[in-house]
């Protein structure tokens, strides 16, 4: 049994640990290294809470076996994971954060004394608004990732689902949950408890069903950092700082990560929370649209235009990680590159269905991170290049954006496609993106719309070349 | 008067706030995805309070309400732990720049 004081510093080490680990991340060169020190963080904080209870005896078997249970969970599902399932897995990994706070949080309710609290029914005041505030967020993270969880693997539809009263019952059912916090630190009785965690799992589902399936980026990042508060809140409850350096270092991260998505849609974060995007534009502007001539080619014509190309932009969007075409994409910018083509590579903030989702898929891909710029860095680029090849993306091309100000996208910053010499859009049919607005893109002069299954299109352009 | 240790925890959250605010603005764009899985394997330190929640029996009685939680608790953290960090690691494997050509 080591000292509290000992212990507290090793606390500390790990949580210093843990901001490297964040700070390693600032390019790929040094983020594995950063990865490294996360893990020996974890180790440090793992060994040292042993340490400082002392207690081999029997329940130290069981705590071994549960780690080793769900650690060989943990770990078959990080090697069997596809690289396009990338935001499942993150959203089902926060709602297990989220149920394990809960769990804590219910284990120290039920027995304060093992955590130093006080005794049941007299909990310190300080740590049962703590236990409260931590089991409530931890609640509403695993009910509402459950929920995102369910919309990205497709079980539950990615369209918004609204109903009258929505927005004035979430309203009622938060300001309950502070109710229910005050009489349970007035009462302590055990029953408010387990009332409390019921109607934080509820108000979680209902946070999340109304957001619709493209404005899951910034929901999952939401969830990212409601996990962070509700393990700083735990950390506060067992006075532990390697709990609420992370907790805080993971919270902000989450709230950033929620920003920056707000921002690469020009929406405000509140306009997100309150949901039901794209559902109701539908009828708007969809009549005069039909007759607007497109012109379609195939893969003979998009080969030809990128033979002829000296430098080609490439735009992938979520159809490419739907069609799995990361692989095949690759392939054909090799070929491209063999016939001395320069290939770069566009991505929007908002591409894919989480924050860096295009650029994970494209790495699995073995393309070389230095091929590939975001938005502002290469948007100057469109107008001196030859062709822009759109794989699988829509609104974040829409000039509209920049044209319509009745355009529910207006100001949204978008990538300068129309100003290339000529587009390749290639999509399975004209149907408007997650929007639900018509992409003026299509019917431009230089725009060549190349309809097919995004993988298997451009497997056959690469036999073309 | 002795200040409550309350006040050095809450003074010790918002400095790692202000930390955590200007080490993420600091990520690159195209590591976001891995910043996401590695802050969701750090947040799982809170296996902490499942060990010490998972032990709070003693030595007579190792299964009570309580430490069942505790021990569901652990289970949960764990899978996140092992997932989080090694899928981070798989996916910054795949991170290569440019090979020199010529």
């Amino acid at each position: 049994m080591i000292s509290p004081n000992l212990s507290a510093i090793f606390y500390l080490v790990s949580g210093v640990l843990f901001i490297l680990a964040l700070r390693g991340l600032s390019s790929p060169e040094t983020s594995r290294q950063g990865n490294l020190f996360g893990i020996l963080g974890m180790i440090i904080a793992v060994t040292v809470t042993f340490f400082s209870i002392g207690n081999f005896s029997s329940g130290f078997i069981f705590v071994i076996i549960f780690i080793l249970i769900g650690g060989s969970i943990g770990a078959f599902i990080a090697y069997k994971i596809p690289m396009t399932a990338m935001p499942e897995l993150v959203a089902g990994f926060h709602s297990l954060v989220g149920l394990a706070a809960v769990f804590v949080a219910i284990s120290a309710f039920l027995n304060p004394t093992a955590f130093n609290l006080g005794s049941p029914g007299s909990i310190k005041l300080g740590s049962l608004i703590e236990m409260s505030i931590g089991a409530a967020v931890g609640a509403i993270t695993f009910s509402g990732s459950i929920i995102a969880f369910l919309k990205l693997q497709g079980i539950m539809s990615g369209s918004p689902i609204i109903f009258k009263g929505q927005h004035p019952l979430n309203a009622i059912i938060l300001i309950s949950i502070f109710i229910i916090i005050y009489l349970l630190c007035s009462t302590q009785s055990s029953n408010l408890f387990w009332i409390l965690l019921a109607v934080s799992f509820l108000i979680g589902f209902l946070l999340i069903i109304p957001i619709g399936g493209a404005d899951m980026p910034v929901v999952i990042s939401m969830l990212n950092s409601y996990s962070g508060w509700a393990a700083a809140g735990i950390g506060f409850t067992l006075e532990n700082t390697a709990l609420i350096i992370t907790g805080a270092l993971v919270g902000s991260s989450g709230a950033i990560l929620s920003y920056i998505m707000c921002k690469g849609m020009n929406r405000s974060f509140f306009s997100v929370i309150l949901g039901g995007f794209g559902a109701t534009e539908e009828s708007s502007s969809s009549q005069n649209k039909e007759q607007r001539p497109v012109k379609s080619g195939n893969a003979d014509d998009a080969a030809f235009l990128m033979k002829n190309a000296s430098s080609v932009i490439i735009v992938p969007g979520y159809g490419m990680a739907v069609a799995q075409a990361q692989h095949a994409l690759r392939e054909m910018v090799d070929t491209l590159k063999k016939n001395d083509i320069k290939v770069s590579y566009a991505i929007h903030p908002v591409a894919g269905r989480m924050p860096g989702h295009m650029n994970v898929l494209l790495a699995e891909a073995n393309v070389p991170y230095d091929e590939v710029f975001e938005l502002e860095e290469i948007n100057n680029d469109f107008a001196n290049a030859d062709v822009a090849f759109v794989i699988g993306a829509n609104d974040v091309t829409n000039p509209v954006a920049k044209t319509d100000p009745q355009s529910p996208i207006y100001g949204m910053p978008v990538l300068d496609v129309e100003k290339c010499k000529s587009v390749l859009f290639v999509k399975r049919s004209l149907s408007p993106g997650y929007a639900g607005i018509d992409n003026d893109l299509f019917y431009k002069e230089n725009t060549l719309m190349l309809f097919a299954d995004a993988k298997k299109m451009t497997e056959d352009i690469t036999k073309n070349l | 008067m002795e200040i409550d240790p309350l006040i050095f925890r809450l003074s010790i959250f918002i400095l790692s706030i202000f930390v955590g605010y200007y080490v993420v603005w600091s990520v690159t764009p195209s590591l976001h995805t891995p910043l996401m899985s590695v802050t969701n394997a750090i947040s799982s330190v809170i296996i902490v309070g499942a060990i010490i929640a998972g032990l709070s029996g003693g030595t007579q009685s190792v299964f009570n309400t309580s430490s069942i939680f505790g021990f569901l608790a652990i289970a949960l953290a764990a899978i996140n732990i092992f997932g989080g960090f090694l899928v981070t690691q798989r996916m910054l494997a795949m991170y290569k720049k440019k090979k020199k050509e010529k």
